[in-house]
């Protein structure tokens, strides 16, 4: 018997992961919207811009520790590069507030205001079509998907693997940051682009505006976590576990490693890419520097912390990082990269799992009867025995590679 | 599954490949594109094939026939070039000169790893590698044949006639009571069997075995022994073993490798009585 997709993909996420999704919901598309568009900001339940905001922004790094999470703790494959996927969709949405701005900007020119200070004429060919709200939702996909799709097909092509691959992705944001800093690039130079006013002619620092950008971002995250478990249970998830932890095997079995990773990695910058789109308009700004390879370590920091392999710690240690960065960053500016670098090493020597990795492992010493490894269920119903075994959070077992193996592997 | 020939077309379907099958339509039979063409009674033809590494020949000029449904032995001194033919077979390592065909028709030296898998060789490695992290049954799931591109991948779903082969399979490799356990948690035995299985999943037509009794007791050698050799016939074996034992036990024809070509070959009997042999193993 066959089961539908819908189905399975409704199976794919377990009950209280449901259930969790619904409340999450229900706080992003009804509470958090209300109390910031509806009550008077003298309410005491009233949310401020700048909250709405930073938790928008937060929900959009969200997105991205996902889409690390699925090429870094399901395929193995460390990417320290992206940052740029996430850039480059900033950066095609970008162009489309740009154009929104119309001739409210300060030289009153149809061009952006960074052209006629160049004393450029008219728009670059790369620019034609951003005046379009369809075609730039397209370009916020193709250009990450793009720029993956070619760099993937040579790094997997060429068998380069592990901590070659992660250089060389750094090395690929760096030199697009280089790229985007230079004037005649024609993406605004190292100011990048700001002073945005409108999306499809609305005001986009209108309450309703920021509600309804944040309530996207939200959606996005959940859509990312129901696709990602998707991907995680289903038979491809498990050649990807496969190739990451015997990828020699995986091909003399007849799977062709290359058209997987290659899959799961353009799949991951499609995600960042439209997080950076979403990103934009709710900071008001996109420049070079989000490719900064500080950046796109961070991400990797945020999956660490979480639990690398599991889809809800890349969503809380997306969250925890940043909370406390924000907290930082107010009260001791100064300390914050300290923090951050502390973090990172206590995370790797105490919590190669990460959060949710020490979640379990508090979990199993109070209910110290369940085994961590699943006894043979012969005697129960096939469903319920296949469901078990589902990699579901992947190989957290206490015999795992710690988090800094995860770069050779 | 028909679409299964259609993966196997595919891998095959190249420029090159067109240019030899028109090339053997002159010899009088009909050839199917991409399947596999045993009318000679030969499943595994190397010819001439000199593999070298930086000076040093790992095989050299080496010749050899496996017959369909036949269990071979091979054996031979360290370093005699036994895992690098298997390599060049399996299409890791590109020979520097000669000839491996599968059949008649299929040219190895021009496939990939997983094109020559789906055109019907398995193999197995020295050291087990099977999935750790993976429980038993999914090793056995993600070796089944079947359709092993991403798209197809992406939809599958495991169906009631899929659960029977792999019980069935489990069963054959005396793994019917760990189907659930990750398989890092198994002996080294039963990793060993599990790789065999993850072999029969392949279905395959032809199975490279690299010393698939090291690390096992002998009451599991002596199992692992009637296992191949009920599979032949039905599979051709090639089984590089050190154990002379075991290659007894198995009792087909051996062939010895030395310095990269094929030293002698024949019954065990015989060719533990070849001087020559002798020389290589006790020295000179």
């Amino acid at each position: 018997m066959r089961t539908p997709l819908t189905l399975r993909i409704l199976h794919s996420t377990p009950r209280a992961g449901w259930i969790a999704l619904a409340v999450f919901a229900a706080l992003t598309w009804i509470a958090v919207p209300v109390a910031h568009a509806v009550l008077p900001e003298a309410h005491p339940l009233h949310l401020s811009a700048y909250t709405v905001s930073l938790l928008g922004k937060i929900l959009c790094y969200m997105v991205v520790a996902v889409a690390m999470d699925l090429i870094w703790g399901y395929a193995g494959i460390l990417s320290l590069g992206h940052g740029l996927f996430f850039a480059l969709g900033g950066y095609a949405f970008g162009m489309y507030l740009m154009r929104q701005i119309g001739r409210d900007g300060s030289y009153q020119s149809d061009l952006p205001d960074f052209m006629v200070f160049l004393d450029w004429k008219e728009l670059p060919w790369y620019w034609a079509g951003s005046d379009s709200f369809l075609g730039t939702l397209l370009l916020v996909v193709a250009v990450p998907g793009l720029v993956a799709f070619v760099f993937g097909w040579f790094a997997f092509r060429s068998r380069i693997k592990g901590v070659y691959f992660s250089i060389i992705t750094q090395a690929l944001t760096y030199a697009a940051m280089l790229l985007f800093f230079r004037n005649e690039t024609g993406f605004g130079g190292n100011n990048g682009f700001t002073d945005f006013k409108r999306i499809l002619g609305y005001s986009i620092t209108s309450p309703e505006m920021r509600a309804t950008l944040f309530a996207l971002s939200a959606a996005l995250l959940m859509a990312c976590l129901v696709l990602g478990r998707y991907l995680v249970t289903s038979r491809f998830g498990r050649v990807l576990a496969a190739i990451r932890d015997a990828e020699s095997r995986v091909m003399f079995i007849g799977y062709n490693p290359l058209h997987y990773k290659l899959f799961m990695w353009t799949l991951s910058a499609v995600l960042c890419g439209l997080a950076g789109a979403l990103y934009v308009p709710q900071v008001g700004i996109i420049n070079p520097s989000e490719m900064s390879p500080a950046n796109s370590i961070e991400i990797a920091v945020w999956v660490a912390v979480g639990g690398r392999g599991t889809l809800v710690g890349a969503v809380l240690g997306a969250g925890i990082v940043n909370l406390a960065k924000s907290w930082f960053t107010m009260s001791f500016p100064e300390y914050w990269p300290f923090f951050l670098g502390f973090l990172f090493i206590a995370v790797t020597l105490y919590l190669p799992d990460g959060v949710v990795g020490l979640w379990r492992r508090l979990r199993a010493r109070t209910a110290p009867a369940t085994p961590t490894v699943p006894a043979p269920q012969q005697s129960k119903p096939q469903a319920e025995a296949r469901r078990e075994m589902q990699p579901a959070a992947v190989p957290i077992e206490s015999n795992r590679l710690p988090a800094a193996k995860g770069a050779e592997a | 599954m028909s679409t299964v020939t259609d993966v196997e077309r595919a891998a095959m379907e190249s420029e090159d490949q067109r240019e030899n099958w028109s090339g053997n339509a002159s010899t009088g039979h009909v050839v199917e594109p991409g399947a596999l063409d045993l009318s000679h009674n030969v499943i595994l033809y190397l010819e001439d094939i000199t593999v070298s590494f930086d000076g040093f020949r790992a095989l050299n000029r080496l010749s050899l026939a496996i017959d369909v449904g036949e269990l071979r032995c091979i054996i031979g001194p360290n370093g005699a070039g036994k895992t690098t033919m298997m390599d060049v077979i399996t299409g890791k390592t590109r020979p520097d000169s000669g000839r491996a065909f599968f059949g008649q028709t299929i040219d190895l030296t021009r496939l990939t790893e997983p094109q020559i898998a789906h055109a019907g060789i398995g193999r197995k490695f020295q050291k087990p590698t099977i999935f750790e992290q993976h429980t038993a049954f999914e090793n056995l799931e993600l070796a089944m044949k079947a359709d092993k591109r991403v798209r197809r991948t992406l939809f599958a779903q495991l169906l009631d006639d899929d659960r029977d082969r792999i019980a069935e399979v489990l069963t054959q490799i005396r793994l019917d009571g760990e189907a659930d356990r990750p398989a890092g948690l198994l002996s080294h035995g039963q990793k060993q069997w599990l790789e065999i299985g993850m072999l029969l999943m392949q279905e395959p037509k032809l199975l490279l075995l690299d010393e698939p009794v090291a690390g096992m007791t002998d009451d599991e050698t002596e199992r692992t022994a009637e296992l191949f050799v009920s599979l032949a016939g039905k599979h051709s074996l090639v089984v590089v073993e050190h154990d002379m034992a075991f290659v007894e036990a198995l009792g087909g024809k051996v062939t010895v490798l030395c310095e990269g070509s094929v030293l002698a070959e024949g019954d065990l009997a015989e060719v533990q009585e070849d001087a020559r042999v002798i020389e290589v193993y006790l020295g000179r």
